[in-house]
């Protein structure tokens, strides 16, 4: 909403300065984005052109003697309306316009002191500017007084605060509602609106036929104004739409933008003649068609409100206005309509055609005593700028429950809530200051709360009211006294970050929002992907289930901005549908690529390098020997070779390995963990196991066996073989190559035996290796390498 | 005879003199002192001798061996020595090349602020509670007093799912959910923080951004008032933003608190003196704030007669960007490695 300071200054009697009264309406709740004067122009004054030639070098400039009160001033004019006798807006030198700074100099060998402006040269917005406004320099009227401000002289020395309201203060989207909390933040009382007229001939409701047939129109006032001369508006009329933001277009129009921007009631005008004497209010039929007043067919739906002559609609209520009955310069007979429709459905209707000033109104919600103000003002100004004959009567419909509402509050009650000791005086003085009229009965007050104030309805309304104009700065804070104790957190995932971190891993932030064709990789769970009813982009359509996608997408920004070390990781959610249950999962997912150790002796990450991510981070949380990485059927985006499920306590949890090669020829690897369900797994107390006090033994050991063999299971056989004396067992190297059978590997094992009763001597190790090497060579038809 | 072990030990002497390695050293030894050495068959020949010459020249011998053998030690001692420092110079490496590592970690700054704020209110007795990101209309709007057919339930504003599903538009569902959870209807300090989600994407709104929500309600005979909500604030600001930060409370609307309240935070950059950052107003917007609304702890379960309190939120990622200096938002969600790796160390206190 935007306010001209002139415009409020009809209603309430301030002197203060345009940044001083924004800030003063922030403090007591109402935000601006700007606040400034309609012009911004310094060094302006009124001249009168009393001498005027061609310039001798020039074929369109002129030199000009122009009187500026205290001086007679040369100025070089390429205006080709410059001319002697004319009032003009001199800007001087030094002056600062919008778009420029003028300085004195020299135009073509003749000085030149200043100079004459066209009306677009202030810097009024465009729309606002007719033909002649920028063609060519202003003329002043005959009136004008050189020396003094054209700035005033035209009226344009107004104000603008451009607010950025609370959706909840539909109040303050009218002049005389800012009247009302200006009046309150410097206690000063709000004038009467004019609404007389004279009014003449048979009544309309005689003449006229109104009808509601919705629950969606809790009022309808209409008036009839007759012989209207359609005019260009009175300057202030038309200066005040313009700071409001509004373009003027003729005396009738403007009068009711005028009136809404002073009551907030939005005004419908129709041309009498072309309406015919009837006006229903219904709902629009489904497919029902309209021709709005931009020109174009509209096709309607059932929760369209529509004003409706006999046989056809012929407005979209509270939007937009039909062609057909559109006020045109030859009208001369006016139907005003002054209505309350359904917020709700003139916002649906809105969203679809337009949002307007007048739908924003309906929306925010209207006082009924304005709506009936609103069409006794618009008679009132068409009379004394349109030369109109108000029409006796007033057609009036009234579904509103249209009283004051009463509120009764305990002053305790109000310093409670605020933590604050205001003095009861001082809290009915917020009230007068706002003019609500209360009554004192011992410890409570009952305070009227006027129509106009849709937002007061419950005593914490009130309390907010008291703080409003009280002021919070002057409320101290302090701290709650509330019983002592300990504030409680699940630290688990922050320590599952920490130890990623501390693995080396960066933390990443993306986005759950992935295209629908992604949202089905990286997994073979059964779900329904979640698809977004009105997605912004297609790009993001869908919520996402696996989050490898979402790294992937940060993994492939990385790559194609020159990093290619990538270690990252991020807990986030996966999203479902299951059956009927709507669902969202907690992942642990990792992205690696590129290298991993740094430095002198980098190493590129593979995926025994994410294997060792996945046992750290399970380890950690204590699932140590709980978990196996299982060879399964694997989805399509995983290289089937280098890929496994994770496997705790007999389910899946999660998955690691490499992206497949036809995805990217990089070498990218994964790892995703469920962590709800791995949460969920028992993990064992840590707990203190004995040591030996003796010595260990190591002994090392290589075989070759068929490469198809996992080392998971010749460890079982070596583990099973070797007894409670063979305390770990380590692989240190893996081979294949030229001096073995291409079907065949070897695999070395580093063996620690260790018994807790005594030294081991050397006898019984070499036995138990040598049982071993028999077990291992007959299970796992393994030999042994020399 | 005295002669001959004269010659032979100085014979000797020359010979050890000339030694340069270990192994020559180890030989000469043999050949001096060894069983087959000239000295020991000198002492054989000592039986040839009379009874008082004896004794003489054996000790004679056994001091040219004493003598000899000492020598030999030092030389020995030397060439270890030797031998050790020709190690050492073998060893020497470039302690200036990098070293071998993993690079350190880092911790998202977004991910940063949260913990700040989960620590800072879980010492002053907050419980850190969570919720679902996927929301039902029921939790993220119904339930905090935004009925059907307010303008904040908007399909173009929200990311709905279905008619009844929606992405979270605010943290303030977990409100009602932990409310609704206390079975009890006991008193409730709360924070939560999270992702939430607002069908809007342009240079200074994200579709997907965070943030933090606090809740306390008690009993209303303790009176946990707006001068409470202050001075929760302030703490809270002056924590995260800068002590020397002021606060202004600027009445505003919220549907799920009465009273409701903006916060202004004196500009992080130019400390209130007016600067672009703040639009020369020298107040920076930071958090919403205000008492429950009596609808909102009726719909979840407590009597706004005998309980009462206040509520607050803001944006996660503006602190982020004031904390660390961030211009643009989208940094936060761009995850540049180059980006994240700058958040590799602990903050300072």
């Amino acid at each position: 909403m935007k306010l001209s300071t002139n415009f409020v200054k009809d209603y309430v009697d301030i002197d203060v300065d345009v940044k001083t009264l924004a800030e003063d309406m922030t403090r007591v709740g109402n935000e601006y984005d700007s606040a400034g004067n309609l012009i911004n122009a310094t060094k302006l004054v009124i001249g009168e052109i009393i001498e005027c030639v061609d310039h001798p070098d020039s074929d369109h400039l002129h030199l000009c003697k122009v009187n500026v009160g205290k001086e007679v001033l040369g100025i070089v004019c390429g205006a080709p309306n410059a001319r002697k006798g004319i009032k003009v807006i001199v800007a001087l030198d030094g002056a600062e316009l919008p778009e420029k700074t003028i300085k004195k100099g020299m135009i073509r060998g003749q000085e030149s002191n200043g100079m004459l402006c066209s009306i677009a040269e202030l810097g009024l917005e465009h729309k606002f500017l007719k033909s002649e406004d920028s063609e060519g320099i202003a003329e002043l009227g005959a009136d004008a007084v050189p020396g003094e401000d054209p700035i005033k002289y035209l009226g344009l020395d107004d104000g603008v605060i451009d607010f950025d309201l609370t959706a909840n203060r539909g109040d303050l989207l009218s002049i005389l509602g800012m009247a009302y909390e200006i009046g309150a933040i410097y206690d000063k009382p709000v004038k009467e609106v004019d609404l007389s007229h004279k009014e003449q001939g048979e009544d309309i409701n005689k003449i006229f036929n109104a009808k509601v047939e919705t629950d969606n129109c809790k009022m309808l006032i209409v008036k009839k104004v007759e012989n209207v001369k359609i005019k260009e508006s009175p300057d202030f009329i038309k200066n005040r739409l313009i700071a409001s933001g509004i373009r003027p277009i003729n005396n009738v129009v403007d009068i009711s933008n005028y009136v809404m921007l002073e009551l907030g009631q939005p005004l419908h005008f129709y041309d009498a003649d072309r309406l015919g004497n009837s006006l229903i209010v219904r709902m629009a039929e489904e497919g029902e068609k309209l021709v709005t007043l931009d020109g174009n067919e509209r096709i309607l739906n059932k929760t369209d409100i529509v004003i409706a002559d006999n046989t056809h609609s012929v407005g979209l209520a509270g939007v937009m206005g039909g062609l057909e009955t559109e006020v045109e310069p030859d009208t001369e007979n006016i139907i005003i309509e002054s209505a309350i429709f359904d917020s709700v459905k003139v916002r649906l209707t809105s969203k679809k055609i337009l949002r307007s000033e007048a739908s924003n109104r309906f929306e925010k919600g209207l006082d009924p005593v304005r709506t009936v103000m609103a069409a006794e003002r618009a008679c009132k100004l068409l009379e004394e700028y349109a030369c109109g004959n108000v029409v006796t009567g007033t057609i009036k419909y009234d579904k509103t429950n249209n009283k004051d509402k009463e509120i009764n509050i305990s002053f305790q009650n109000i310093n409670d809530v605020l933590g604050t000791v205001i003095p009861n005086e001082e809290i009915l003085n917020v009230f007068r200051k706002l003019g609500f009229s209360y009554k004192v009965k011992g410890k409570t007050v009952t305070v009227t709360v006027p129509s106009r104030r849709l937002d007061i309805s419950i005593k914490e309304d009130l309390i907010e009211e008291v703080s409003r104009i009280y002021g919070v700065d002057n409320i101290q804070g302090k701290l709650p006294v509330v019983p002592m104790k300990k504030g409680s957190y699940d630290k688990t995932q922050r320590e599952i970050r920490n130890k990623m971190i501390a693995l080396g891993l960066n933390e990443t932030l993306s986005y759950i929002l992935i295209n629908d064709k992604e949202v089905n990789g990286y997994t073979l769970d059964k779900f329904e992907a979640l698809k977004l009813l009105d997605p912004i982009t297609e790009d993001r359509n869908t919520l996402r289930y696996s989050m490898i996608p979402s790294l992937y997408k940060i993994y492939e920004y990385n790559y194609s901005h020159g990093q290619k070390d990538v270690s990252i990781f991020e807990i986030g959610k996966g999203f479902y549908k299951k059956g009927e249950i709507y669902g969202e999962d907690t992942k642990l997912c990792v992205l690696m690529s590129g290298k991993y150790l740094h430095g002198l002796k980098p190493q590129n990450v593979d995926f025994y390098i994410i294997k060792g991510i996945a046992e750290e981070i399970l380890d950690y949380l204590g699932y140590a020997g709980r978990y196996s990485f299982m060879k399964q059927e694997m989805p399509k985006e995983m290289h089937p070779g280098q890929s496994a499920m994770i496997n705790v306590n007999g389910t899946n949890i999660g998955m690691i390995g490499k992206i497949h090669p036809s995805i990217t020829k990089e070498d990218v690897y994964v790892l995703e963990i469920n962590l709800d369900e791995l949460l969920q797994k028992k993990v064992g107390k840590m707990k203190y196991k004995e040591i030996s006090k003796f010595p260990s033994v190591k002994k090392d050991v290589a075989f070759v066996v068929d490469k198809a063999l996992t080392s998971k299971e010749i460890e079982k056989v070596i583990k099973s073989a070797g007894g409670s004396l063979l305390t770990n067992i380590e692989v240190f190297d893996v081979y294949t190559g030229s001096n073995l059978d291409e079907n065949k590997k070897s695999i070395a094992y580093a063996l620690t035996f260790e018994d807790t009763k005594k030294t081991l001597t050397d006898e019984e190790t070499n036995a138990l290796l040598d049982k071993i090497i028999d077990t291992v060579s007959k299970k796992c038809n393994a030999e042994i390498r020399k | 005879m005295k002669e001959k072990i004269e010659e032979i030990k100085k014979q000797a002497e020359e010979e050890i003199e000339n030694i340069k390695t270990a192994q020559e050293l180890q030989d000469l030894k043999v050949k001096i002192l060894g069983k087959k050495s000239e000295l020991s068959n000198l002492l054989k020949t000592l039986g040839s001798l009379s009874a008082e010459e004896r004794p003489k020249m054996g000790a004679l011998v056994n001091e040219a061996r004493k003598e000899l053998e000492e020598k030999i030690a030092s030389v020995e001692e030397k060439i270890k020595e030797n031998l050790l420092a020709e190690k050492l110079q073998k060893e020497t490496i470039d302690i200036t090349l990098p070293s071998t590592k993993i690079k350190r970690g880092s911790k998202h700054p977004v991910n940063r602020v949260i913990e700040e704020i989960e620590d800072l209110f879980v010492s002053m007795g907050y419980d850190v509670v969570s919720g679902p990101e996927l929301e039902t209309d029921e939790f993220c709007f119904e339930r905090l007093n935004l009925p059907q057919g307010h303008p904040a339930r908007d399909m173009q504003d929200s990311f709905y799912i279905t008619p009844e599903y929606l992405l979270r538009t605010q943290t303030s569902a977990v409100q009602a959910r932990t409310m609704l959870a206390n079975e009890e209807k006991s008193p409730i300090r709360m924070i939560c923080a999270g992702k939430t989600y607002r069908r809007e994407d342009d240079a200074t709104h994200s579709h997907q951004f965070g943030q933090v929500e606090g809740l306390v309600i008690d009993k209303k005979e303790r009176n946990v008032s707006l001068a409470d909500l202050k001075g929760t604030l302030e703490v809270f600001v002056r924590k995260l933003i800068g002590k020397n930060s002021e606060l202004r409370f600027r009445p505003s609307y919220f549907p799920f608190t009465e009273p409701s309240y903006e916060v202004d935070v004196s500009c992080f950059k130019c400390g209130g003196k007016g600067c672009n950052l703040c639009k020369q107003t020298g107040w920076i917007e930071v958090l919403g704030s205000g008492i429950v609304h009596p609808n909102v702890l009726k719909m979840n379960g407590y009597d706004p007669e005998k309980y009462g309190g206040f509520a607050f939120g803001t944006g996660l990622e503006r602190l982020a960007m004031f904390k660390y200096g961030i211009p643009d938002m989208r940094y936060l969600y761009t995850n540049d490695v180059r980006f994240l790796t700058q958040f590799d160390r602990k903050d300072q206190e």
